[in-house]
């Protein structure tokens, strides 16, 4: 099997890209790196496929050496859409996590934060205003503070409560 | 008879169409959850019977044949997995219809709960019957996704939390997979699970490791082995009680399932069975010790759940017919006795407000009935006779002491010693909650519950002081079914040693797919 060395050098570096995005605390990098891994894994596929030929199409008189192996391809189709439907996720995951949280951060764990106060070890502070959180709390973006954002959310149940009540239940 | 197996998948994701379509009525949305899942256990009961007396089956989808075209396999173990899952889902189902009546709904968004039970069963399903690679990560995004839904249900903060450590640790667990699906298609050519098996010993020794060693990864997530296990005890306890159940049940099943058919079709070698043997003796317990510490009853759960992975995971890397066997009957003792001890978690969370083993008391004068009900699963997973705990465990034991090596009387060791952990923090849960006088709860002193640590959040649940009547029948109908695997033991058991020895070696999947013997 002979495959070209650009693209796994693409995938190489989107793997790495994507992995370093993942590590991160901010969610919606996680979505990016998330999105980055993803590709890098369709491009895998289809180096996996080998030689690029022509369209793979029976009856052309074209030698089944010369043709696209396309399997691959059709193991690329249904992992994108895979992907596709789990970032819409990720996203609403996202939205709501902002929602109640003011912040797209991934929140201590209590028994985390417990463990580390018995041992004396300093944590990462997820306030720290250096911190990579895309969201500001700076006035211009409207992001509320958490107690408002807690208010909202209540309400919003509220809402949800009263709108599941009115639907009934016969 | 081929036409059913694909019915087996088909028929939940039909229902769960039809539920979607019925948002607004959730009267029409249980009536056909519940009539989806009852065919599909008939359909499971049809299979396991022609299965074991004609042997397996297999369906080519479409009509294109087998290397070509997509196909759906259904040997004795998956007949088994189908059938027992059936019954679990239902069970759950029927539980969750009860809570649900009894909140009035108002706790879980009520229309987009049952079409995500429907997918995540099919997806399940899916996994099981899946005789391609593809088809088996297909089948299991098909129930991630569902599960990442039903483990945000509601969006509160805890549970987003939660939600956000196990959808990550999933979607790692899915690349790995993929990127494992095209490395080996790569390697062989093919993503046909059982022309792979008959490729990969052409294949240089060093690469079949690496192949290996990536679809163990991206399994072991899944079923929660040590050092991937780290995920499972954080985000289960969060979710709602039913879907806390059925994932404890099923969800890791899935996992050991595509690690017992990487063990015996794709990679029967014994390359790796000393490395599964190290880990199951450090799931087995790192996870007791975990339980040990709790004070939630969900959390001290999820913990035990992630040790008995590890007495399956012994059953697979002997690499014997006898202790596949032993693993297949332990896998179906322990998604049944597993979700009914969390369904009896959620009863204890509805009569007594919380799951804190410290705040609870005097639940057996409450309800002695709930009381019995979470005391024989929990005999029934310390391994007292004559439950199928005992029976599954001492089979594990028979197997792993026939090869007689050093490293396989440790785990026998470390397997009786967890089983005894694993006693000691269920008795003394049902000690607490139910034993204990309610009004010694307060300024209670005992060296039982000097170090056990809370679980982070508190969960708000409203004390009924009664528990509706549809979700005690639900756990005490998996209590019933618990017990059957005791009472029928015997047939049972027999079938699991078929089943293990379908399982010995790849030939006799081959068979199933390429009757003929040709591969190419």
């Amino acid at each position: 099997m002979s495959v070209a060395l650009v693209p796994i050098v693409v995938m190489a570096v989107l793997y790495a890209c994507g992995i370093y995005l993942m590590l991160e605390r901010s969610i919606t990098r996680v979505l990016l790196g998330f999105l980055l891994v993803g590709n890098a894994t369709n491009l895998l596929l289809l180096i996996m496929a080998g030689k690029a030929g022509v369209a793979p199409i029976v009856g052309g008189g074209t030698p089944a050496e010369d043709m696209t192996d396309p399997l691959p391809q059709a193991l690329i189709l249904t992992a994108i859409v895979i992907t596709f439907g789990v970032s819409a996720f990720l996203l609403a995951l996202i939205y709501r996590s902002w929602r109640l949280a003011q912040g797209d951060n991934l929140q201590d764990d209590e028994d985390d934060i417990a463990l580390r106060t018995t041992l004396g070890v300093p944590g990462e502070n997820s306030t720290d205003p250096a911190s990579d959180s895309d969201f500001g709390g700076d006035d211009i973006t409207g992001v509320r503070t958490i107690d408002e954002a807690e208010e909202q959310a209540a309400a919003d149940a509220k809402a949800q409560a009263t709108t599941s009540a009115d639907r009934g239940d016969a | 008879m081929n036409a059913l197996i694909p019915l087996v998948v088909l028929t939940p994701l039909v229902g769960a169409a039809l539920t979607l379509i019925l948002g607004k009525r959730p009267q029409a949305q249980r009536f056909i959850s519940i009539a989806a899942l009852v065919v599909v256990l008939a359909l499971g009961a049809v299979l396991i019977t022609v299965v074991d007396a004609e042997g397996s089956l297999a369906m080519e989808v479409g009509g294109w044949a087998a290397p070509f075209g997509i196909v759906l396999v259904v040997d004795r173990l998956s007949a088994l997995m189908v059938v027992v899952s059936a019954i679990v889902l239902l069970a759950v189902l029927v539980f969750s219809l009860g809570q649900g009546l009894a909140d009035g709904d108002n706790e879980t968004p009520v229309s987009i709960y049952y079409p995500t039970y429907l997918i995540l069963a099919a997806g399940v399903f899916n996994a099981f019957i899946a005789g391609d690679l593809f088809n088996l990560y297909v089948g299991f995004e098909i129930l991630l996704v569902a599960s990442y839904v039903l483990i945000t249900l509601g969006g509160t903060q805890e549970r987003i939390r939660a939600g956000t450590t196990y959808v990550v640790v999933s979607l790692v667990s899915s690349f790995f997979f993929l990127a494992a699906i095209a490395m080996i298609y790569g390697a062989v050519g093919t993503v046909n699970i059982a022309q792979i098996s008959l490729r990969m010993a052409q294949i240089p020794l060093d690469v079949q490791v690496v192949l290996h060693v990536m679809l163990l990864v991206a399994f072991g997530i899944k079923a929660a082995i040590f050092p991937l296990s780290f995920w499972l005890p954080d985000s289960y306890p969060t979710a709602p009680a039913p879907v806390t159940a059925v994932f404890a049940g099923l969800l890791t099943k899935v996992g050991v399932y595509a690690i017992i058919r990487t063990e015996t079709i794709i990679f029967p070698g014994p390359e790796l069975n000393r490395v599964l043997m190290v880990v199951a003796l450090l799931t087995m317990v790192i996870g007791a010790l975990g339980a040990v510490a709790q004070a939630d009853i969900k959390r001290l759960l999820s913990f035990t759940l992630v040790s008995h992975i590890g007495y399956m995971i012994l059953g697979i890397s002997l690499g014997t017919a006898a202790g596949t066997a032993a693993a297949i009957y332990y896998i179906v003792h322990h998604i049944i006795v597993q979700t009914t001890l969390f369904l009896g978690a959620g009863l204890i969370e509805r009569i007594g407000g919380t799951t804190s083993i410290t705040k609870l008391g005097g639940l057996l004068k409450v309800a002695p009935l709930v009381a019995v009900m979470f005391l024989i699963p929990a005999l029934n997973l310390g391994g007292i006779p004559p439950f199928s705990g005992f029976i599954g465990k001492l089979a594990l034991f028979e197997a792993t002491a026939q090869q007689g090596t050093p490293l396989g009387y440790v785990l026998i060791a470390a397997g009786a010693l967890v089983s005894l952990l694993t006693l000691y923090s269920l008795a003394r849960v049902w000690n607490m909650a139910f034993w204990r006088p309610a009004r010694d709860v307060q300024g209670y002193e005992s060296p039982l519950l000097d170090n056990v640590s809370e679980a982070p959040g508190t969960t708000k649940v409203r004390a009924t002081r009664r528990a509706p009547t549809l979700m005690v029948v639900a756990t005490g109908v998996m209590v019933l079914v618990s017990l059957a695997l005791t009472v029928f033991a015997g047939p049972l058991y027999g079938y699991s040693d078929r089943a293990g020895q379908n399982l010995q070696g790849p030939r006799t999947y081959v068979g199933i797919v390429f009757p003929e013997g040709n591969d190419d």
